[in-house]
């Protein structure tokens, strides 16, 4: 009975999760579509190693529930200490866990370099539940905003008096973006927090009220995406949708004027 | 005073220093048993509430557009077109997260099990201070009352995330359980941390000042290390919450700008007076979740730690065999509780908090993983070579190593700041910390239950009935949280109401049915050991004083233990906790009041 409930053991945990693996591996991170493909491989490498650690613990863990359990006339063994294993152990656990560390930091400090100079600037601000876009326009400066004068019409308040806004391109839940050219996203916000999130690029930043925060990439593919929050903003969180249109860069300026139209 | 009278006058006397009446012999007890067993069975019915909601939201997950009459019967605000509203999600997953880390897995393991089995495991009458220890139940009391009743309000109960980010929850109008819920949550937290704080003040003086004669730190058993740890970790950490708590109130009453910068814009509304000052201004968002997440981080901890220290002492129990590496298991509790609270900004990598910051919270966070690790060799090394015996509190504890190595591994993603760019705010953090925190604190909890039954109701649970909850518990907690993985990695966020509004996640509605499916069988499972837990305190097998042939203190004495926990002398102890199976004796295992063996030192 004994031996039993130690198989069960093993049969429960490795099989289990086995089958569910097997059964649900369909779903997997979306497409990528930037250049951000460097998080990717770095999913991959710890879905190796973290994969292989678990097998092997909880194959570990289940054979010697079995192997192990009680019989007549068994008696444990007197073993409570060995200073060379346990260093062992702890030392390869720190050497391993110390390369995703130095990949990772390295990874992270990529990711949060300063955008190149021919960036793109695209301000997007969070509303609830609504994500405010906004270009330069030809002369490449955003007009100043102030937040008394936000209103129906105009949500992120711009200063209509500002010679910088009178060519500000202004869009609501839509996105343009031409493809190869890297892009520098400001973020604000003009009530709670929300989180810009292109899950088919890799890159997700918090919009701040009273901060201005931002993130850099580069899409590399034309296609239809969509932006999500990732940060509960309130009841229409669920809903507040937008989508990223990466457009030929020779087409850009002619599809985000057609988009300005409306 | 009058305890520090009995611990050393005539012990025999004890027994009879106990108040006669009910009234004060089992509500306002000042016995740190019966304290034990009210927190431990207030958390569990708290359980039971928070375990409802995330029934409810489950379902919701699962069929976002499925019209529940039957729903709408039991709780006609939340469905009040058929359908689940959203401003009522929202308040599913606030409340299920507030009242599951606070008032169950806070609770439970700590201040329920901390109350019955420190003076049982360090050899003291009593706490150190048994008016104080019953205050803290009673303020804790208090604080269930204040949250239970935030349901009932008009708005119903606070919506802004268990964690509360401001300005959602600065904002009365910026989500409905913004009113008067979020007050109410306020103040109850409030209530439940000054409970907490009383209570780890009594852990740390009994721990260092009331233990036996023989009953060295270096003697202590795991559990009671663990105890020690999280008392420690809430009096340091929750001082944060208490302060953040309150300056939140005060930027909801009171027109201060703790959290609130200037600039806001409500319903594009600019929140501004009627001359046109700002309503707020210099707050900023991030200050709370600073402050929130100093103690956020170690209170992951707190929920932990004492499961790992139930493990070890039932793990070695049914193994028969000697704690593997005591001084490293010591030693890697000692750092986890450091580490802890230098790593709470890797909630924040994508906050807006500056990057180089995040670099050092990320080398935190990876760091320690390495005490984690250790924790989970020397368990194994314990299992090798041992003599397993399956009783039920043996399988909770297998449990939580499966558990604790599942959801540890899933932490080095997350570690990784640029990989939790894609994780960040998914379902793949919520598999991770149900695995590792909610999960090994749970099972942690139900293997204690099972394991000193006998020193709460002087009765053992019954094996079958425990045995089936556990296997059914153990395939659907999996089956439950370990596909959500999956669900993460696709991109599902949290806190959605309806995730299929997006393109991107609608292939996932099948993998939430399934999980929906596993956690409702997760859910009724529960009630084999609501069932069981009743009928054996009443009617269970009548323990003796050891019935598992454990080393403790706890088991020197009648189960269950009288007023004055010794009905003579307390022992006293001649070694550590796990001497199971030594060579030199013929028994299996020497009881650490035993008379010292020859050649043994002292």
């Amino acid at each position: 009975m004994a031996k039993v409930e130690g198989l069960l053991f093993a049969l429960a945990t490795v099989v289990l999760v086995a089958v569910a693996t097997f059964y649900f591996t369909k779903p997997w991170l979306p497409p990528l579509h930037s250049d951000r493909g460097a998080i990717d491989t770095a999913i991959f490498w710890t879905l190796l190693v973290t994969g292989i650690v678990f097998i092997v613990t909880n194959l570990l863990l289940a054979w010697f529930s079995y192997r192990f359990a009680d019989a007549p006339g068994a008696r444990a063994a007197y073993w409570h200490d060995n200073p060379r294993l346990e260093w062992t152990w702890t030392l390869v656990t720190a050497a391993i866990l110390a390369v995703f560390l130095f990949k990772a930091l390295g990874l992270w400090a990529k990711v949060n370099a300063a955008a190149p100079d021919d960036a793109l600037v695209v301000e997007v601000t969070g509303q609830q539940f609504a994500w405010n876009v906004r270009y330069a326009g030809k002369d490449g400066r955003l007009g100043r905003t102030d937040h008394t004068q936000a209103s129906q019409e105009n949500p992120i308040g711009l200063v209509k008096e500002d010679p910088a806004s009178a060519d500000d391109v202004l869009l609501l839940n839509q996105l343009y973006l031409p493809q190869g050219r890297p892009v520098r996203v400001q973020l604000r916000s003009m009530d709670v927090l929300h989180s810009f999130f292109l899950p088919h690029f890799r890159v997700k930043q918090d919009a701040v009220p009273g901060m201005n925060t931002h993130t850099w990439f580069t899409p590399t593919q034309t296609g239809d995406f969509e932006i999500a929050c990732a940060e509960h903003c309130g009841l229409g969180h669920y809903r507040m949708r937008g989508q990223v249109h990466v457009v030929p860069a020779a087409d850009f300026e002619a599809r985000l004027a057609e988009a300005a139209q409306f | 005073m009058a305890h520090a009278e009995a611990s050393h006058g005539e012990a025999h006397a004890a027994e009879g220093h106990a108040p006669q009446r009910f009234i004060w012999r089992y509500v306002f007890s000042k016995d740190h048993k019966v304290i034990g067993i009210q927190y431990y069975v207030t958390a569990m019915l708290m359980a039971l509430v928070a375990g409802l909601l995330a029934m409810l939201i489950r379902v919701q997950l699962a069929w976002p557009e499925k019209d529940f009459p039957f729903l709408q019967k039991i709780v006609p605000a939340g469905y009040s077109s058929g359908f689940m509203n959203p401003e009522f999600y929202a308040m599913l997953f606030t409340m299920h997260g507030t009242i599951m880390v606070f008032f169950v897995l806070s609770t439970a393991p700590v201040s329920g099990f901390g109350n019955i089995l420190i003076p049982l495991q360090v050899g003291a009458r009593d706490m150190a201070f048994p008016f104080l220890n019953g205050l803290s139940f009673w303020t804790f009391l208090v604080g269930c009352v204040v949250i239970l009743s935030s349901f009932f309000v008009a708005a119903g109960a606070a919506a802004a995330g268990w964690t509360s980010y401001p300005p959602l929850s600065a904002l009365p109008s910026a989500v409905p359980g913004s009113n008067m819920g979020q007050t109410l949550w306020i103040v109850g937290m409030v209530f439940f941390i000054a409970s907490f704080t009383m209570g780890g003040l009594n852990f740390v003086t009994t721990i260092l000042n009331l233990r036996t004669k023989g009953l060295a730190m270096t003697r202590l058993p795991l559990t009671m290390w663990s105890m020690f740890l999280v008392a420690i970790l809430g009096l340091l950490a929750f001082p944060a919450l208490t302060a953040a708590s309150l300056m939140l109130l005060f930027d909801r009453h009171l027109g201060t700008s703790f959290f609130l910068p200037a600039g806001l814009v409500l319903n594009n509304q600019p929140l501004v007076s009627a001359a046109g000052v700002p309503l707020h201004q210099g707050g900023s968002p991030l200050l709370w979740q600073h402050l929130f997440w100093f103690l956020g981080h170690p209170e992951v901890y707190i929920l932990m730690l004492p499961a790992l220290g139930f493990t070890s002492d039932i793990l070695t129990t049914f193994c028969r065999k000697a704690l593997f590496g005591y001084r490293a298991m010591v030693g890697a509790m000692l750092a986890i509780a450091g580490l802890s609270f230098v790593v709470w900004g890797h909630h924040m990598f994508l906050s807006g908090m500056s990057p180089y910051l995040g670099m050092a919270f990320a080398v935190g966070t990876i760091l320690i993983a390495v005490p984690s690790a250790v924790k989970v060799f020397n368990w194994l090394a314990t299992l090798w070579r041992s003599r397993i015996q399956y009783r039920t509190p043996m399988l909770w504890a297998l449990g939580v190593v499966s558990l604790f190595i599942s959801g540890g591994l899933s932490g080095v993603w997350l570690g990784q700041s640029a990989v939790d760019i894609q994780l960040h705010d998914t379902m793949f953090v919520v598999a991770h910390f149900h695995l590792i925190m909610a999960g090994a604190a749970l099972f942690g909890v139900f293997g204690a239950t099972a394991y000193w039954f006998p020193k709460m109701f002087g009765r053992l649970m019954n094996e079958p009935l425990g045995k089936a909850h556990f296997w059914l518990t153990f395939i659907t907690y999996y089956g439950t949280f370990f596909p959500m993985h999956y669900v993460g990695i696709t991109g599902q966020m949290r806190r959605i109401y309806d995730p299929y509004q997006y393109d991107f996640l609608k292939s996932l509605q099948p993998i939430n049915q399934f999980i929906t499916v596993s956690a409702i069988l997760l859910g009724a499972s529960q009630i084999l050991f609501f069932v069981n837990f009743f009928w054996s305190a009443f009617k269970g097998k009548k323990a003796e004083e050891n019935p598992w042939h454990a080393n403790g203190l706890e088991w020197t004495t009648p189960s269950p233990p009288p007023h004055g926990n010794w009905p003579g002398a307390i022992p006293e102890v001649h070694r550590w906790p796990y001497e199971y199976s030594p060579p030199d004796t013929e028994a299996d295992h020497v009881m650490q009041t035993d008379p010292p063996r020859p050649g043994e030192g002292h």
